[in-house]
């Protein structure tokens, strides 16, 4: 267990020490409480010496303290209960908030980086288990420790003698349980990654059923998935028989508890030192000393995972933000569209140089176009203007403003984007056409939407504008996706455009429609357009020729088929079929 | 239900000696505050030390052999449990691959993961539960009375008024939390796909500065978890308390009646201790009695949807019957094809024509004409709805889903590759083929130039989805996959949206110059894709609107031609030409 992490959970509760304060003391009141029953049974059972010997009205008052203890202790635990629950769920819905606002601070490149499953099963599960785990922990950590303590000293007053038999007797079971825990740690990781890969591996296979009919593929495919199944069984079986057996083995000693306190208390009985009821008070607390023994190897493996899995909430909340906006970092209201880039220096990895001494000037209304074969690093560009990612040397400038000393949020704001991969949130249409305006009337959306060629299609959805899209957009075809988001930035009315093909996923004919309505909003605006459609490119002012992530030539249309070089090429091969 | 029966197969001598060595241990567990009152009431009573060391042996002897049965138990459960998963998820998974596409498109490829994960899961732990617990808590529980009403009836009553309260108190909780457990489940997977889509939407959110809101949006669906959370702590964390308050009230009672009786020397002390230990071993089997139940529900709803998904009648079917090869004059016909993915909305009509072997065949149109629907035919991961495909002359339901699959090579519009390597996924229709085929078929594809660079060639490694290979390679590696196969039909769909057009056109030259024997449906929304096939099929909303060549298309097809002139490919030089 790493101090550490507890230090950090603990301050992470810190807002709830009140109900923290009151979880403890409701604890200890309970446990007290607890314990006081058995000797009052204890003694009620003396009361009961023989035939006309009862004496009821000591018995009466025994039943009455009874009677209290009973319900102080049955409602001490239920406050204990709710202010650990409270405590729990809140503290991981802090960490899991405080997750949340760490994703959306950090650069991209962390985004870019790392597996999106990996940040949502840490949101989602780990700070899940970081809840779970506190409640088990604490419930059963806090009144546990408290009945170890106070059953010892109940124990020890009682009668020392048979009280020191139990002591002896009880490491048993922390031996025993220490053998289970350490059998069952490697057979346990063993099953975790055999679930894991049988998982990974049917997803695989469910998702690319296609594939597996179109190739004949079932039997090599089946015969796969035997081999990991036999392998998750053999290591489950194990794992669960060794966890399972910790129960027998622990009442197992248990019973031998019991029964040397049986043998020893009733020796002690007969030599006068100890009452019936004495005994029986014994008995009842052998039990519940040995209880929580029991429990605290199960709790320590909670609070482990609970504690392994806070590690990795710490682990996306500590991540680095982007730097912040420097303090005199402006906004300004207009924006002429007038870009330059000057002795540009990227690179995503050190070790491997991209860009190098980028230069371009773009007048107000410009239009660039950016070219090259797949995977050139278009959106590398992208990345630089937008500020998703910050150049390593160099300067870009907007109307003579260096970009640095810009606010993200004004800088970003003076763009319209497109992207290829098209994205909407799980809500309205109408919330998504807003998403850059949310205050945007009704009025203006439907416009935007006409605009964009939408307005025709969102009528046929079966709620039109309140229509909730699903998640990933699986209730509309790419090209209506694509139409909704040049929707979006057509009521944003930004002052420079930046469009990732755009409108390749459209269908030709709509394709027509968008273009139209593209051109008449790249009129008068810098817009850089990353297009395989030869018809964009002929207009543009600058053609950026990108191949390997580098820019390889810069020219007009005219300038770049005369040079004769990689974009002649490029041009060329689309009609060199025969 | 069946499926517990046929998965249980092999293991039914675990199932029933399971239970049998867990009663046993119950029984053993029952006789201890017996023994315990021997000592009080005879042992203590007649100050004879014999016999309290007497007892106190029989009391080992019931630990050790108690211990013993319960391990043996555990044993035989696991044996049966994780034997029986392992096959119910054998049975599953192959079933799951035997659907058709309309029937995973229906169910969900998510749920169908789940299903296989979790719910094979849950009733596996539901058979380990039943073998561990299901005879030992209600034995316990009954038992402790049947023993308590041994030793005095009257008294005994009490457990007749504390028993029921306490399984009312127990079921009172569960009906209120049970569902909002559901809930509580519904708005984590609301977080995860809240988390999911901020992080793939990561520029657009940033692009229009809405961080804070989406950070807001998170925050009200955490809130809302845990305030679930927390409200359904405040029932459960009821649970031990209140029981606990019945169980120690019984135990009043017991003492208060204990005295009377006593009092007229009609019981004696070990008794009520003995009758007092009952009441607390009834109360711990009722709450572990409640949580198998829960859990028994939970593999239920599970069996239940086991059930649900294995009934499930996968609507395509080979014939079983080989079939004679013979050579009919057309390769490939549709006649008069209807189809819809949803009953009553066609996605393709009236689709007729016939394709000879060996030659070049074209579709275009834009999204959603239709196109990839055609390859989902012909493959037969749906069934038409009306008409019918022939394939050398034969109706391809006639053949069996091996045979007409083996003679297809298909390249489907979304690249994915498997883990493994290169090999394992270029010989994925065609096991047997040699490192010539592979190379040959990479050459064609235009991937052998890449595979060549990487140091272990073709046994370079795949993550999944092809993850480490760019879309251009992917969608190479794609088509090298169809041409392994050594197809008589050879599918491409969009296979070359990814690719350059200068790699585009060296592909489609090598695979003329290659397949001539092969026929070849090419699909594509590019015309500079499809403009050299033999013929030419152009497709608008479901229905084929034009065929002809290239040239003749241009003059008679409106809409051929639109397709065209957006694409910018005839201009003054194509004219020219």
């Amino acid at each position: 267990m790493n101090p550490s992490i507890l230090k950090r959970i603990f301050q992470a509760m810190r807002p709830y020490k009140g109900n923290l304060l009151l979880g403890c003391c409701s604890a200890l009141l309970q446990v007290l409480f607890t314990l006081i029953t058995p000797v009052l049974i204890g003694q009620g059972i003396d009361c009961l010496v023989g035939k006309n010997q009862v004496d009821f009205s000591q018995l009466t008052i025994i039943l009455m303290e009874m009677a209290g203890c009973i319900v102080l202790a049955s409602a001490f635990q239920w406050v204990m209960n709710v202010c650990i629950r409270k405590i729990s769920a809140l503290t991981a819905q802090d960490m899991r908030q405080q997750a949340f606002a760490s994703l959306n601070s950090v650069p991209l490149s962390t985004i870019d980086q790392t597996p999106h499953g990996d940040f949502v099963s840490r949101l989602v599960n780990d700070a899940d288990a970081v809840s779970e785990g506190l409640l088990q922990g604490l419930t059963q950590l806090l009144p546990g420790t408290a009945t170890i303590l106070g059953v010892l000293v109940i124990m020890f007053c009682l009668n020392p003698f048979i009280a020191l038999v139990v002591v002896l007797v009880t490491p048993l079971s922390i031996l025993f349980a220490k053998f289970v825990a350490s059998r069952t740690h490697t057979l346990f990781r063993k099953q975790a990654t055999a679930q894991g890969e049988l998982s990974a591996y049917v997803n695989e296979m469910v998702g690319g059923q296609s594939l597996v009919k179109a190739f004949g593929y079932e039997e090599s495919c089946f015969e796969r998935f035997d081999k990991i199944n036999e392998s998750l069984q053999t290591s489950s079986l194990w794992a669960v028989f060794y966890s399972a057996a910790a129960n027998p083995g622990t009442r197992f000693v248990n019973n031998i508890v019991y029964a040397c306190v049986g043998v020893f208390g009733g020796l002690a009985a007969i030599q006068g030192a100890l009452s019936v009821g004495t005994l029986s008070a014994f008995l009842t607390y052998a039990n519940q000393y040995t209880k929580p023994f029991n429990e605290v190897t199960s709790v320590l493996t909670q609070l482990q995972t609970a504690l392994a899995s806070a590690q990795r909430l710490f682990w996306v909340i500590d991540l680095e933000a982007e730097p912040q906006d420097s303090t005199d970092a402006i906004a300004p209201s207009h924006c002429n569209g007038l870009v330059e880039i000057e002795h540009v220096n990227f690179s995503y990895r050190k070790d491997i140089p991209l860009i190098q001494d980028f230069n371009l000037t773009v007048k107000p209304g410009q239009r660039v176009a950016i070219v090259g074969p797949t995977g050139c690093g278009k959106t590398t560009l992208i990345n630089l203007l937008m500020r998703f990612y910050d150049v390593d040397s160099g300067e870009i400038r907007i109307d003579g403003t260096p970009i640095r000393q810009l606010k993200r949020s004004a800088l970003r704001s003076m763009y319209g984007m497109v992207l290829q991969e098209t994205w909407l949130k799980n809500a309205t249409v109408r919330e998504n056409i807003a998403y850059g305006k949310p205050n945007a009337t009704m009025e203006e959306i439907v416009q935007a939407a006409k605009a964009a060629h939408a307005h025709n299609f969102i009528q046929r959805l079966s709620d039109g504008y309140d229509t909730i899209i699903a998640p990933g957009g699986g209730n509309l075809s790419a090209g209506q996706k694509q139409l909704l988001c040049i929707a979006r930035i057509l009521l944003c009315r930004p002052q420079m455009l930046i469009l990732d093909e755009a409108t390749s996923n459209i269908d030709t004919r709509t394709e027509m429609l968008v273009q139209a309505a593209f051109e008449k909003l790249m009129e008068g605006r810098t817009s850089f357009v990353v297009a395989h459609r030869l018809s964009t490119i002929q207009t543009a002012n600058i053609i950026l020729v990108m191949n390997a992530g580098q820019i390889v030539e810069q020219g007009t249309h005219a300038e770049l088929l005369a040079r004769g070089g990689f974009y002649a090429n490029l041009y060329n091969s689309q009609f060199a079929v025969q | 239900m069946k499926l517990l029966f046929t998965n249980c197969k092999g293991y039914y001598r675990q199932l029933v000696l399971g239970p049998v060595f867990k009663l046993f241990e119950a029984v053993l567990e029952l006789l201890v505050p017996l023994l315990m009152a021997n000592i009080i009431d005879i042992g203590i009573q007649n100050n004879d030390s014999a016999y309290v060391l007497k007892q106190g042996g029989l009391l080992l002897l019931l630990a050790v052999l108690g211990a013993a049965a319960a391990i043996t138990c555990q044993y035989y459960a696991s044996v049966a449990a994780f034997g029986f998963g392992a096959s119910l998820r054998k049975q599953v998974f192959r079933h799951i691959m035997s659907l058709s596409g309309r029937e995973v498109d229906q169910i969900g490829t998510g749920s169908l993961i789940t299903r296989i994960t979790n719910d094979v899961n849950q009733v596996q732990n539901g058979v380990n539960m039943f073998i561990r617990l299901a005879t030992r808590a209600p034995f316990l529980a009954i038992g402790s009375i049947v023993m308590a009403f041994r030793i005095n009836a009257e008294i005994a009553l009490i457990f007749l008024i504390s028993t029921p309260l306490i399984i009312a108190v127990l079921y009172w909780i569960m009906k209120h939390t049970l569902p909002d457990y559901a809930n509580i489940q519904k708005s984590q997977d609301k977080l995860g796909a809240l988390s999911g889509e901020n992080l793939e939407g990561a520029r657009v959110i940033r692009a229009f500065s809405r961080q804070e809101s989406e950070k807001e949006g998170f925050n009200q669906a955490g809130d809302l978890l845990s305030s679930i959370t927390i409200r359904v702590g405040k029932i459960s964390a009821a649970l031990n308390p209140l029981t606990y308050f019945i169980a120690n009230v019984g135990i009043l009672a017991l003492l208060w009646y204990g005295a009377k009786y006593a009092n007229r020397g009609l019981i004696l002390s070990g008794d009520v201790f003995a009758m007092v230990n009952y009441m607390t071993q009834t109360l711990l089997a009722l709450i572990v009695l409640a949580n198998l139940i829960v859990q028994f529900t939970r593999a239920v709803a599970s069996t239940k949807r086991l059930s649900a998904l294995l009934e499930i009648e996968p609507c395509i079917q080979g014939n079983s019957v080989p079939k004679q090869k013979e050579e009919a004059p057309a390769f490939l016909t549709f006649e008069s094809v209807d189809f819809g993915y949803i009953d009553g909305r066609n996605a393709l009509t009236n689709i007729d024509f016939s394709i000879k072997k060996g030659k070049t065949i074209g579709f275009i149109g834009g999204t959603g004409c239709g196109k990839t629907t055609l390859a989902n035919l012909i493959l037969r991961f749906y069934d038409v709805t009306a008409g019918r495909i022939l394939l050398n002359g034969q109706d391809i339901r006639s053949y069996s889903l091996e045979e007409l699959r083996k003679t297809i090579g298909y390249v489907p519009q979304n690249v994915n590759l498997f883990f493994g390597t290169i090999r394992i996924n270029l010989c994925l229709g065609n096991p047997q083929a040699d490192d010539t085929t592979l190379w040959q078929a990479l050459r064609i594809a235009q991937g052998e130039e890449f595979v060549r660079s990487k140091p272990q060639g073709l046994d370079t490694p795949v993550e999944e989805g092809g993850k480490n290979f760019s879309g251009g390679q992917r969608q190479r590696l794609t088509i090298a996959r169809a041409l392994a196969k050594k197809p008589e039909l050879l599918i491409l769909d969009d296979s070359s949206s990814a690719l350059d057009f200068a790699t585009d056109a060296a592909l489609r030259k090598a695979l003329r110059e290659n397949t001539n024997n092969t026929t070849v449906l090419l699909i594509s929304q590019r015309a500079s894709t499809i403009k050299n096939a033999d013929c030419i099929f152009v497709m608008d909303e479901g229905r084929i609107v034009g065929r002809g060549t290239h040239q003749e298309l241009l003059t008679n097809c409106a809409v051929y031609r639109e397709i065209c002139i957006s694409q910018k490919l005839i201009d003054t030089k194509e004219d020219a030409r």
